[in-house]
């Protein structure tokens, strides 16, 4: 059903989920055509984050390249040229699995930026600002909700894609409620201006520039 | 068809410089089928807004309907009865009889509003079938999971013709799993017609519900959108 779609985050995901370490794990089950990769990709992660063809073909170029998989010898190089996993192929594979992706430095959280900024503009009712947020994000919420509902308790796949969203997304909430909590036992007075507050936060946790 | 209304209603405890007030000028409507999540942090006046459409407190000023009855109209006496029949209350702490099986548990609204035994018996077989529990029928509450414990607390809730469902953090304590499927089962029991009303400061919980209205400090602040079809998550995109 959700072939013909992709998630408002299906790209920013996309370059977070691996797919070359995606690819290389459906090889390990046995040799497979491209285009039977694309589908069971597909397939795997609920159809939430769908494939293009060409992302399947140029990743499968790349894996040949570095010695990852192999393919058929006859040249053909349509869909029905067929990809095996190389032993260097599945310890790559084996390595991934146990190795946790970056999560050390927090990313620049736009939201975390508008709620500071909202504290030195002149005039910003931060209370407001934080519930605009927090209805997008429950809206957001409710819809994930929806398609847990109507599909999930038979899809094992797409049942962890949406409970990772909605965890991701409650994430937010409650960073917005303990936010708002801080204010009120801070009076909701704006701190001090101050220039030199935001770079040094960066420094501190070793927030990327 | 309205089940729930509440028009313009207040509630302030205390007098003088220790009056608090808990509710300020809340309007809610939760018609047949409806389920509607409140949140709020604590002290926003969640649980109160919930004793209050369930006649279990007054409110100060304002009115609330259930399916079209001003409370403010009946006595304690019809207010009792109302609350047997119509209404069902789920809280954090299942509040189930120890003393009584599963079965007794669920039919004893009934029991206690003049319904006969057998009919009883009867129809909480019904609302312990639908929510998957016949099997537990017959056990008592300290046998039962807290996951069991909290399904047999919404089938109580549900027996019989019950129109509106009350629930204060229904999940409570529960694993994501449990509280899940606790959210499950009283939105089904919405899509057979109840109109609901669920308190939480959980967003995934509020999430199950149509509609969630946010409480501070009293006063209604916002409310979700009305909820669009799956769809409109997902934008139109590669059909490669």
């Amino acid at each position: 059903m959700y072939t013909q779609y992709y998630s408002q985050h299906a790209t920013e995901w996309r370059d977070v989920v691996s797919v070359r370490h995606a690819l290389l794990a459906l090889l390990s089950e046995g040799p497979k055509y491209g285009l039977q990769l694309r589908e069971e990709f597909e397939a795997r992660t609920g159809e939430v984050w769908p494939l293009n063809v060409g992302q399947v073909y140029t990743t499968l170029q790349r894996l040949e390249r570095d010695g990852l998989a192999e393919s058929d010898d006859d040249g053909d190089d349509g869909p029905q040229k067929g990809f095996r996993i190389t032993p260097d192929g599945a310890a790559e594979l084996a390595g991934w699995l146990r190795t946790p992706p970056d999560l050390a430095s927090p990313p620049r959280d736009e939201l975390v930026m508008k709620v500071l900024v909202a504290l030195r503009v002149p005039g910003t009712d931060v209370h407001q600002v934080i519930q605009v947020h927090r209805r997008y994000l429950v809206e957001l919420m409710q819809q994930w909700t929806r398609i847990k509902e109507a599909e999930a308790e038979t899809d094992l796949g797409l049942a962890l894609v949406v409970d990772a969203e909605l965890f991701r997304l409650d994430a937010v909430i409650r960073w917005l409620d303990t936010a708002e909590g801080r204010l009120k036992r801070a009076g909701a007075d704006p701190p001090p201006p101050s220039s030199v507050a935001l770079p040094r936060l960066r420094r501190r946790v070793g927030m990327r520039s | 068809m309205t089940v729930l209304e509440m028009r313009d209603v207040s509630k302030a405890y205390g007098q003088g410089a220790g009056r608090v007030e808990a509710l300020r000028q809340v309007d809610l409507t939760v018609g047949a089928g409806g389920m509607v999540a409140v949140m709020g942090p604590s002290g926003s006046g969640k649980s109160t807004l919930l004793t209050i459409a369930g006649s279990l407190e007054e409110a100060s000023t304002g009115e609330v309907l259930i399916d079209g009855a001003p409370l403010s109209r009946m006595s304690r006496n019809d207010k009792a009865r109302l609350r047997r029949r119509m209404v069902g209350y789920v809280f954090q702490d299942f509040n189930l009889l120890p003393g009584l099986t599963v079965a007794e548990n669920v039919a004893l609204p009934l029991e206690l509003d003049g319904v006969g035994a057998r009919a009883a018996r009867a129809a909480a077989r019904e609302a312990l079938d639908g929510l998957r529990l016949a099997d537990r029928a017959s056990r008592y509450p300290s046998q039962l999971s807290g996951g069991e414990r909290q399904r047999v607390a919404i089938a109580r809730a549900v027996v019989g013709d019950r129109r509106l469902l009350l629930a204060d953090e229904p999940s409570g304590a529960l694993d994501s799993v449990n509280a899940e499927a606790v959210m499950r089962l009283i939105h089904e029991a919405c899509k057979r017609g109840m109109a609901a009303v669920v308190v939480t400061h959980d967003a995934q919980l509020a999430s199950w519900a149509d509609r969630v209205v946010f409480l501070r400090d009293g006063h209604v602040v916002d409310q979700t959108a009305p909820l669009p079809g799956p769809e409109s998550l997902l934008t139109p995109g590669q059909t490669s």
